[in-house]
C-alpha cells in the first residue's frame, strides 16, 4: 500500500520539496551515528536552500562521522492541513524520519517574523513547545543566527542559542551532546556545561526582573554563568570549514546558484543596519581561494550562476582583479556571474559592462532616505551626485530598469525628507530623458518605501518607531507626489513592521503571545497569503501584552533585554553614534580611520580588516 | 539527433516538467558536459522532453533530444550522466536516432488501484465491463472551462488484473498524442461511472512508448 505521505503528495502545489533525494544530499547509516540533528529552516524549502549558512552547517555537521544532520522545512498551508487532517508528523527530507525521532532539533533564524513558524514546527512534530516541558536530552532545541542576537522571545522555548557564525561553535555544543548522551547527563548539566562554551547562551539560567513601569530592572545570571555572552566568529575565513559539495534542489529556489562570500562585516556603519554591526569584524576570503571555491562550486553542482555576495561588494578590495578571472572563467561556460550590494559611489562602468558580457542584471540602490540631510542621519553615505551619475551611466549602456529602496519613519524624518524621495525620482526620470541610448522600450522605476523598524544593536536600538498611523500618512504624501507612469511605488504593510518591531525588541513576555497567536492560526507570518494581524492582535489582548510598550523609545539607562548579548560592538558606541546622528553627523567608513566600535577585539590581537 | 532514454523512479517523480529540465542541464555540467545554448537575450541550454510526464507518475520509458557544444557524443556520456543525477532518474541508453517524435503514437502504462478495505469479484467485474462500453465519456477541465470527452476511442487496449487482494491493475495502451489520453483519466472513468468501485488511491506508471505498429519508439 502506498504510504500516507506519498498519498498526500500529489495533492499539494511542488511536492518535490517535500522528499528530498537531490544531489548531494547526505545519507549516513543510523547505526553508524551517535547524535542525530534535526537543522531546521523555520520557513520554506525554496527560501531555506538558499540560505548559505544552513549550506555551511549542514556541511560542518556531517562532517562530524558521530553526526548525521537531516534538513527540516516549513510545510507550506496546503500541506500543513493534509498533514494535520491525517496526523501526520513533522519529518526530515533525507530519509523522511519524524523530527520526534532526533536527538537536537536546530533552528537557523534570520527573520523575526518566522519566529511562528519555529513553534508551528515543534507542535507539528508532536514536541513539546516549552523547553521546561522537555525533560531530557531528547529533542533538545537550540538556536543560531542573525536573529538570535536577542533570543529573548524565543527564550522560553529553546534550550540554548549558539551566538554568531556557526562554523566552530556548532562543532562543540555538538561534541558536549555526544558525550553527555553516552554518558547518561540529566539536562540540567549539560546545559550548565554548554553554557562554558563562549557563545552559548542558555535562557533558562537567566533571571529576568520586571520594573513596575514593565522596564528591566535586571538580568540576574544563575550558578555562575557569565553575565555576558559574547558572538563567537572565525577567525581566518581562508581556512573555515566551507563546502564545495553542496546539495543541488532538484526544484527551483529562490537563490538557484552558488553563493560565495566575499567578507564578512562591513565598513560603512549604516546606523540602521543591524548586520554591519553584528557581523564585525571585516574579514575577507583572499582571491585565490575564492577563485578555488567557485570553480569546485560550480563544477560540482552544474550550476550556471555564482553569486558573490557580502554587505557591500565594492569595498571588497580585490573586486576587480577577482571578478576578472571569475568572468574569464565564467563565459566560455556560459555561467552568468551576479554581485549584488554594489555601491553606487565606485561602480564603473567597466564593471557594469564586464557583467553584462554574459547576462544583463538589474540596477537596484538603496539610498534609503529621500534628502542628504536624513542620509547623514543614518550615516548612508551615498550622494545624489553618485546615483545620478551612475544612472547616467546606466542609461546610456542599455538599461531602462532601475529597482530603489527606502525607508519611512527614520528618526528625525519631516515631510520634507518624504517628498525629497519623490524629487529624487523625479531627478533620475531627467537623468533617463537625457541620456537613454534607446527609449522606445521606456524607463521603469520600481520604487518600494519600507517602515523603519528599530533592531538591537545598532544606534537606533532605543528609537521609537513612529505609529502605523503616521507612516500611512507618510506614504500617502508620498504618493501624492509621484505621478509619472514610469513609476511602479510599492510600500511595505504597517501591521507585519509593527510586529517585527515588537519581536525585533522583545522581551520574555513574548513567549506567552507567541504561543497564544500560533494557538489562533498564526505561522508563515512573511507571507501574505497567510499573515493575520488579527492573531496576532487577539494574543496581545490575551495575554495582557500591549505591542506598543515595544515599539516605544527606549531610555539610554535602561536594561535592554538584550543586554546580556555582546556583538563585540560596545554599547558605549551605539550611543556615540546615535547621539552624532540626532546632530546629523557623519562617521567615515571604517578604512578611513578606526572608529573604535570594539569590534576588533573579537580578533585576534585586535586586528580589523587585514 | 542526440537522444537518452531515461526512468525517473522513486522520490523523483515529485520533480516537475519544468524542474526536470532543469535537473538535466546541471546534470550535463556536472558530467563535464557543456550543453548547446540557444542564442538571444536570455540563454538557456537546450533540451527537449518528448511527452511530458504528470508529477508523480513513475516512468521508465522518457525520452529527451539534447545537442552538445562538442560535435561528437563520447561514450561514456551515459555513465558519466548517472553519476551526476539525483537518484531516481537514471539514464538507460543515449544513441542517435532519426525517428521522429511524431511517430510516437502510443503509449503502454499501468494504474494501480489501492483498495484498502479489499475489493469484491463484482468490482473486478464491473471493471472489466466498464472498459468494455463502446463510449467512456469523462469531464475534463480545458482551457475553456469543463468539457465532455470521450475516451474510448484513445484506449487501444486495456486488460484488468488482479494484483492482491487489495490491488487491481490496469494494464493498457492509449494515445500518446494527438490527442493524448492521460492514464489517470481511466481512474476518472472508474470515478465517473463506478463511483462504487473507487479506489482509494490509485497510482499511474509509464512502462513504454510506441510507434504507431506498437513497436517500441525510440
Amino acid at each position: 500500500m502506498t504510504n500516507l505521505l506519498e498519498r498526500i503528495l500529489p495533492t499539494v502545489q511542488k511536492p518535490a520539496r517535500y522528499v528530498g533525494g537531490e544531489y548531494n544530499q547526505i545519507v549516513k547509516k543510523k547505526e553508524d551515528v551517535r547524535v542525530r540533528v534535526a537543522f531546521c529552516f523555520p520557513d520554506t524549502y525554496e527560501l531555506g536552500m538558499s540560505n548559505v549558512g544552513m549550506r555551511i552547517l549542514y556541511g560542518v555537521m556531517n562532517e562530524m562521522p558521530q553526526v548525521w544532520c537531516e534538513r527540516v522545512f516549513a510545510p507550506w498551508g496546503d500541506m500543513e492541513e493534509a498533514m494535520r487532517k491525517h496526523c501526520l508528523p513533522l519529518w526530515a527530507l533525507e530519509i523522511q524520519d519524524p523530527e520526534k525521532e532526533f536527538d537536537m532539533i536546530a533552528f537557523t533564524v534570520g527573520y523575526e517574523m518566522s519566529y511562528t513558524n519555529i513553534l508551528n514546527m515543534l507542535q507539528l512534530s508532536g514536541v513539546p513547545l516549552r523547553a521546561a516541558d522537555r525533560d531530557g536530552l531528547k529533542n533538545l532545541v537550540f538556536a543560531g543566527g542573525a536573529c538570535v542576537y536577542n533570543p529573548e522571545p524565543l527564550a522560553d522555548f529553546v534550550d540554548l542559542f549558539s551566538l554568531g557564525e556557526g562554523e566552530e561553535i556548532t562543532v562543540e555544543i555538538l561534541s558536549l551532546y555526544d558525550r553527555a548522551k553516552q554518558e547518561g547527563w540529566e539536562k540540567a548539566r549539560f546545559l550548565r556545561a554548554a553554557a562554558d562554551i563562549p557563545g552559548v547562551y542558555v535562557p533558562s539560567l537567566y533571571v529576568h526582573h520586571y520594573n513596575e513601569d514593565g522596564t528591566l530592572q535586571k538580568i540576574e545570571p544563575l550558578d555562575g554563568v557569565p553575565a555576558v555572552v559574547t558572538k563567537r566568529i572565525v577567525q581566518d575565513l581562508d581556512k573555515a570549514y566551507f563546502p564545495t559539495k553542496q546539495i543541488v534542489p532538484s526544484t527551483e529556489i529562490v537563490h538557484d546558484r552558488s553563493n560565495l562570500e566575499l567578507f564578512r562585516g562591513c565598513i560603512r556603519g549604516c546606523r540602521f543596519c543591524q548586520a554591519g554591526f553584528c557581523y564585525r569584524p571585516i574579514r575577507s576570503k583572499s582571491p585565490d581561494v575564492l577563485c578555488e571555491q567557485a570553480e569546485a562550486c560550480l563544477e560540482d553542482s552544474g550550476n550556471h550562476e555564482i553569486t558573490l555576495a557580502s554587505l557591500s561588494s565594492s569595498d571588497y578590495r580585490h573586486l576587480e582583479p577577482l571578478t576578472n578571472r571569475i568572468i574569464d572563467y565564467c563565459t566560455p561556460r556560459k555561467i552568468n556571474l551576479s554581485l549584488p550590494s554594489l555601491r553606487a559611489d565606485n561602480f564603473s562602468r567597466e564593471l557594469m559592462m564586464k557583467l553584462q558580457k554574459v547576462r544583463k542584471s538589474g540596477l537596484t540602490f538603496a539610498p534609503e532616505a529621500g534628502t542628504q540631510r536624513l542620509r547623514d542621519v543614518i550615516n548612508k553615505n551615498v550622494t545624489e551626485e553618485e546615483i545620478l551619475t551612475t544612472c547616467a551611466t546606466a542609461f546610456s549602456g542599455g538599461w531602462n530598469n532601475v529597482k530603489l529602496y527606502f525607508m519611512l519613519g527614520l528618526p528625525t524624518e519631516t515631510d520634507e525628507d518624504v517628498l525629497g524621495i519623490a524629487e529624487l525620482v523625479y531627478k533620475i526620470i531627467g537623468v533617463w530623458k537625457e541620456t537613454a541610448g534607446n527609449k522606445k522600450r521606456g524607463l521603469s522605476i520600481n520604487l518600494s518605501t519600507a517602515y523603519f523598524v528599530p533592531k538591537p544593536f545598532t544606534p537606533f536600538q532605543w528609537v521609537q518607531q513612529i505609529t502605523p498611523e503616521e507612516y500611512m500618512r507618510r506614504v500617502w504624501l508620498l504618493k501624492s507626489a509621484i505621478k509619472s507612469k514610469s513609476v511602479d511605488y510599492r510600500y511595505h504593510g504597517s501591521d507585519l513592521s509593527r510586529l517585527e518591531a515588537v519581536l525585533a525588541r522583545g522581551d520574555r513576555r513574548l513567549g506567552a503571545v507567541m504561543e497564544k497567536a500560533v494557538e489562533f492560526g498564526a505561522r508563515l507570518d512573511g507571507w501574505d497569503e497567510y499573515f493575520e494581524n488579527d492573531a496576532w492582535m487577539r494574543a496581545f489582548d490575551a495575554c495582557g501584552v500591549d505591542p506598543a510598550f515595544y515599539c516605544r523609545e527606549y531610555g539610554l539607562d535602561e536594561v535592554l533585554p538584550w543586554d546580556s548579548i555582546s556583538v563585540g560592538v560596545s554599547r558605549r558606541f551605539f550611543q556615540k553614534e546615535y547621539e552624532k546622528a540626532c546632530r546629523g553627523e557623519v562617521t567615515k567608513d571604517c578604512r578611513q580611520g578606526c572608529n573604535g566600535c570594539g569590534a576588533n577585539c573579537l580578533g585576534k590581537e585586535g586586528k580589523c580588516d587585514e | 539527433m542526440n537522444r537518452l532514454l531515461f526512468e525517473k523512479r522513486g522520490d523523483a517523480v515529485w520533480i516537475s516538467h519544468l524542474d526536470l529540465m532543469r535537473v538535466f542541464q546541471r546534470a550535463f555540467r556536472r558530467a563535464g558536459f557543456l550543453l548547446k545554448h540557444t542564442g538571444g537575450f536570455n540563454q538557456h541550454a537546450y533540451v527537449s522532453l518528448a511527452l511530458p510526464l504528470s508529477v508523480g507518475t513513475e516512468s521508465g520509458c522518457e525520452i529527451m533530444d539534447f545537442e552538445l557544444e562538442e560535435t561528437f557524443v563520447p561514450e561514456n556520456l551515459c555513465e558519466r550522466l548517472n553519476a551526476a543525477l539525483p537518484a531516481g532518474v537514471r539514464v538507460l541508453e543515449v544513441y542517435e536516432s532519426a525517428a521522429k517524435l511524431k511517430e510516437l503514437t502510443h503509449l503502454h502504462a499501468q494504474v494501480v488501484l489501492e483498495y484498502d478495505g479489499g475489493f469484491s469479484d463484482e468490482t473486478e467485474q464491473a471493471l472489466k465491463e466498464l472498459f468494455d462500453r463502446a463510449e467512456l465519456p469523462v469531464e475534463k477541465k480545458t482551457k475553456k472551462g469543463m468539457a465532455t470527452v470521450d475516451i474510448r476511442p484513445m484506449i487501444r487496449f486495456l486488460k484488468v488484473e488482479r494484483i492482491s487482494g487489495t490491488e487491481l491493475l490496469l494494464d493498457a495502451v492509449v494515445c500518446a498524442q494527438n490527442p493524448s489520453l492521460n492514464p489517470a483519466q481511466l481512474v476518472n472513468a472508474i470515478e465517473t461511472h463506478l463511483p462504487a468501485c473507487r479506489p482509494d488511491f490509485s497510482l499511474c506508471r509509464r512502462i513504454e512508448v510506441l510507434r504507431e505498429d506498437s513497436t517500441p519508439f525510440r
